[in-house]
């Protein structure tokens, strides 16, 4: 049995209010706003409404700066997820979602239940999951003391996205792991959903309409990730491993079923609104439905299927139990909803109406529970200018030189173990874990720069992608945020797809640190200013602060997710070489950048320097130019240069059977070219036939371009200046990358 | 016309990709039909798909075996009506006893998604009369966490006299399998379950066609 609930005077007295995430001036505007003391549940409700995860009281001012709005979008930022017109009747929907704080303290759960929230932002709006990415940070898997629980950590992440996504029957087609010494004790995990409707399915989460049923549908109540919301918006300390009942506990069955009930459901037509519960569940659904629809909603607490016994009001509007969806119903079509869950095993039940007087009003056990005005709840949020600061360190480390120590003497050597760290070895031993054919729709699979699915009933595919190098972003974060996005549409544009729009996940420190604000400050604006630039809205995404361990934040990491058009299948690409012969391109232009490099992170143990620069006019010309010639049918393969450099570019476009022999020529450092990391490049394969083409439409765009080899059959070997500077079998090569992390997981101690 | 039932258990999820490939051969007609049906008149086959049917509870196959459907497949099999079991499928049909043997979890017990090379062992039954013509190694997908098929040694002898060995993995064995079984059928050969996904590999665009060939050879019956 619990314990007796505090008193309203106590909740203030003894500040309880504090471990609900309210400071105390939330509090008074709180009492203000009511004219009165909240009582717990009351008061939780706020709490968890004007967390950061909720409400974005810290970010909002910045995030107004993204824009948002394009001919093609439908739906921005504000409902569950992004929704843009891809032609044919059709919209594409996608969003990025954090789970970090419950994936450090358990990884399997919270990584699975990240991708469970991610498809309800997806299929709430009406449209079937059809792929899920998922963008990864870990500390180092080897040679540090926390190494054994990192790769614990890491392993069991892996495995958490791959027990809900295989169960739920959406492929996990793509996405990115990284590896920083600063994510050991925090760690990132976001997914990011993408699904497809018709327009005439789109769905909205507004209640309107007095006297509509209100419908709880899905798995029942529990007392798990009781404060969440709340707990995702504080940083983590050695007390966090407390807050394990702050972690959801998944069931994909449950959410298979759930996505087939809720698709069979809006065919009916029975349903008004829907949204799911996710961050806040109860509380957040019915609290913005009803806030958005201009109405109330009154709910009997009673009625709403429990799977514990005795919980209390506040227990059942803050629990985070997966899997449920709040649905408001077209008057009298409740027995069609009711009936379609019951084919489906799916727990429905009336719980309340909706109200003309814009409240929320609680019943539990006969007694009002709470009673709130949603202008308070929703309409009041606090929002803060937090100040901003350019941190000392920042502009050292900036003058810092990134190139101090002399050319290797073999590069062969230091490729081979370039090529063996972490963070650019394969990642099949992820990737192989998760099903990424499921649905047969997946043309291009993970590992080459953006995965490639296929859209039911038309002729075009998506092509959709997930990027950010932290390193960039911790050295100069408006640089960094600008890479981010020009990184992820040129992923896109490499598979032959025309970059519609973005959703980014924000994952920073604590954001009342004035440096970490400056941080998040410039990555926004650096992002920002690509978007518009390369006319890419943001239709949606995720703020994720507080990612800290004991007051040391992760790397400022935006990540960028990306989708793009197809507008025809068989304009579709991968950065595979394909057929012997064909010749290689280099576009772009290579500069000494290595700044925030694989290379210079492996040479010197840290990043200085300033990372690579990003043209904004250099990366959109490169982009056209790289989507036309895809669509004339002039490239066999397209890859995009990013961490390592060309060199990984070329090992990592390779086959089992296809190699390179590369004829390097320059007046930079040999190894400055092998790794550097300049912006807006790629290489392409071509055939033959089609090499004059590209010389001249790559003239026309004012894209630099070099030939600089060709496919070969099993060798990998580069020459520099008339010398060979990488010779080696390719199999050789291609064992020790794709071995890699399966060695470090399997064999470290 | 070859008119085909995909059966839809809570938690399938490879049921749409089961109905796309069968409806894309000619001659073939592929129905959805819901795990709660109690017959399978009028159908030439039953085809099992894959996913987490009431998401792998107990055990892989384990609640689909006791399903009202599977009482109509029973007498179906008896009746000689062909029965493709992929994946999961081919779990309920090691589970309800259709047929032999037991898959395990995967040896290195991760679930692994890859395209494999085979060996059609038996191109004598009607699933895989197809791939006589042309080469017996093909290609195709796998995506499980428990396809390690296990039995005892008298069932394995028996498994190889009688030629019911259908597929087998070819050079590397993914999930640790007794003999490198990819595939097997049932003494009469009307029914084969088998691990690796054929409808996952109906076109090029997928990586693989090798597993059309084996709805070809299907709806041919020869």
């Amino acid at each position: 049995m619990h314990t007796t609930e505090p008193t309203n005077d106590q909740i203030q007295s003894e500040k309880i209010y504090r471990q609900m995430g309210l400071n105390d001036e939330e509090y008074s505007s709180v009492v203000e706003l009511l004219g009165r003391k909240p009582n717990l549940t009351e008061t939780g409700i706020f709490g968890v409404m004007w967390s950061e995860h909720c409400s974005y009281k810290n970010s909002k001012p910045l995030l107004s700066l993204f824009p948002v709005d394009g001919p093609d979008v439908l739906q921005g930022p504000g409902e569950g997820a992004g929704v843009v017109d891809i032609g044919d009747g059709y919209a594409v929907v996608f969003k990025v979602e954090s789970h970090n704080h419950p994936s450090a303290i358990e990884p399997y759960q919270g990584a699975a239940t990240g991708v469970g929230g991610i498809l309800r932002d997806i299929f709430s709006m009406g449209a079937r999951p059809i792929a899920v990415l998922n963008s990864l940070r870990f500390g180092p898997l080897s040679g540090n003391a926390a190494a054994k629980r990192t790769r614990y950590l890491f392993g069991h992440v892996v495995a958490g996205i791959a027990g809900y996504g295989n169960c739920i029957g959406v492929p996990t087609v793509g996405g990115e792991v990284c590896f920083d010494q600063c994510y050991t004790g925090n760690p990132l995990v976001n997914a990011m959903g993408v699904g497809v409707l018709r327009h005439d399915q789109l769905q909205h989460g507004r209640a309107e309409g007095a006297g509509k049923s209100v419908i709880y549908v899905g798995a029942s109540t529990g007392r798990d990730g009781i404060h969440g919301a709340t707990f995702a918006s504080e940083e983590l300390n050695e007390d966090s491993d407390e807050k394990r009942p702050a972690v959801q506990v998944g069931d994909p069955f449950m959410g298979k079923l759930l996505i087939e009930a809720c698709l069979e459901v809006y065919q009916s037509g029975a349903l008004y609104s829907v949204q799911d519960m996710g961050a806040a569940g109860l509380t957040c659904s019915s609290t913005e439905m009803s806030y958005k629809g201009g109405m109330g909603m009154e709910l009997n607490l009673d009625l709403v299927p429990q799977r514990a016994e005795n919980m209390s009001a506040y227990e059942i509007m803050l629990s985070e139990s997966q899997e449920r969806m709040l649905f408001v119903a077209n008057p009298g079509r409740e027995e069609e909803i009711f009936s379609i869950c019951k084919k489906w095993d799916v727990p429905a039940v009336t719980v309340g109406q909706v109200i003309e007087e814009p409240v929320l009003r609680l019943n539990h056990h006969g007694v009002a529970a709470a009673e709130l005005s949603l202008v308070a709840v929703c309409g009041s949020t606090p929002v803060y200018q937090r100040e901003s600061i350019i941190p000392e360190t920042v502009l050292n480390r900036q003058k810092e030189s990134g190139l101090d120590w002399d050319v290797p003497e073999d590069l062969t050597d230091v490729f081979k173990l370039l090529i063996q760290t972490p963070e650019l070895a394969s990642k099949s031993w992820v990737y192989q874990q998760y099903d990424f054919m499921v649905r047969t729709n997946t043309s291009v699979r993970p590992g080459s720069d953006a995965a490639v699915v296929r859209v039911e009933g038309t002729n075009k595919s998506l092509a959709m992608s997930i990027d950010g190098n932290s390193r960039y972003v911790f050295l100069d974060p408006k640089t960094g945020g600008r890479c981010a996005v020009a990184e992820a549409a040129r992923n896109v544009v490499c598979s032959g797809g025309r970059p519609l729009a973005i959703t980014d996940g924000l994952n920073f420190g604590n954001p009342e640190k004035p440096e970490i604000f400056w941080q998040l400050e410039q990555a926004v604006s650096g992002m920002s200013e690509a978007c518009s630039y390369l006319n890419l809205p943001v239709v949606g995404g995720n703020v994720s602060l507080y990612n800290e361990t004991e007051g040391e934040a992760v790397y400022p990491t935006p990540v960028v997710g990306a989708v793009g058009l197809i507008e025809d299948n068989a304009y579709t690409t991968s950065q595979f070489f394909q057929k012997s012969g064909d010749v290689l391109f280099l576009l772009g232009e290579t500069k000494e950048e290595l700044g925030g490099g694989a290379y210079q992170q492996m040479q010197t143990g840290k990043i200085s320097g300033m990372p690579p620069e990003l043209d904004l006019e250099k990366e959109r010309q490169l982009q056209q130019a790289v989507l036309e010639n895809i669509r004339r049918g002039n490239v066999v393969s397209a890859h995009d240069l990013s961490h390592g450099g060309l060199s990984l570019a070329l090992l990592t476009s390779c086959t089992e059977q296809m190699g390179i022999s590369v004829v390097l020529k320059s007046d930079l450092r040999p190894d400055v070219v092998l790794f550097s990391e300049s912006q807006s490049r790629i290489l392409l394969s071509v055939s033959e036939e089609k090499e004059s083409e590209i010389v001249s439409s790559m003239l026309q765009y004012k894209v630099p371009c070099v030939q600089i080899g060709k496919v070969v059959k099993e060798r990998f070997e580069i020459s520099f200046n008339g010398t060979k500077i990488i010779y080696s079998e390719l199999n050789l090569l291609r064992d020790l990358w794709q071995n890699a992390i399966a060695m470090e997981m399997e064999f470290s101690v | 016309m070859m008119r085909c039932a995909v059966i839809v258990f809570p938690g399938s999820n490879c049921d749409s990709d089961l109905y796309k490939a069968a409806n894309s051969v000619e001659g073939m007609e592929a129905e959805y039909l819901w795990y709660t049906s109690e017959s399978l008149e009028g159908y030439d086959a039953v085809l099992l798909p894959g996913g987490f049917s009431y998401g792998d509870a107990l055990r892989a196959g384990a609640l689909a075996s006791q399903a009202p459907v599977l009482k109509a497949l029973r007498r179906a099999a008896d009746s000689g009506v062909y029965i493709l079991g992929i994946c999961n499928g081919f779990q309920i049909l090691t589970e309800c006893g259709l047929l032999p043997g037991a898959l395990h979890r995967n040896s290195g017990l991760r679930f692994i998604c890859d395209t494999v090379n085979l060996e059609v062992v038996n191109t004598d039954i009607c699933f895989t009369s197809g791939y006589s013509r042309g080469a017996k190694q093909i290609r195709l997908p796998i995506a499980h966490g428990e396809g390690n098929y296990t039995c005892d040694t008298d069932t394995l002898r028996k498994l190889e006299d009688n030629a019911q060995i259908v597929f087998r993995y070819s050079g590397n064995n993914p999930n640790g399998s007794l003999a490198g079984i990819a595939g097997i059928s049932n003494s009469k050969g009307n029914v084969l379950g088998m691990m690796p996904h054929p409808e996952r590999a109906m076109a090029e665009w997928m990586g693989s066609s090798d597993g059309r060939i084996l709805f070809e050879s299907l709806m041919m019956r020869t």
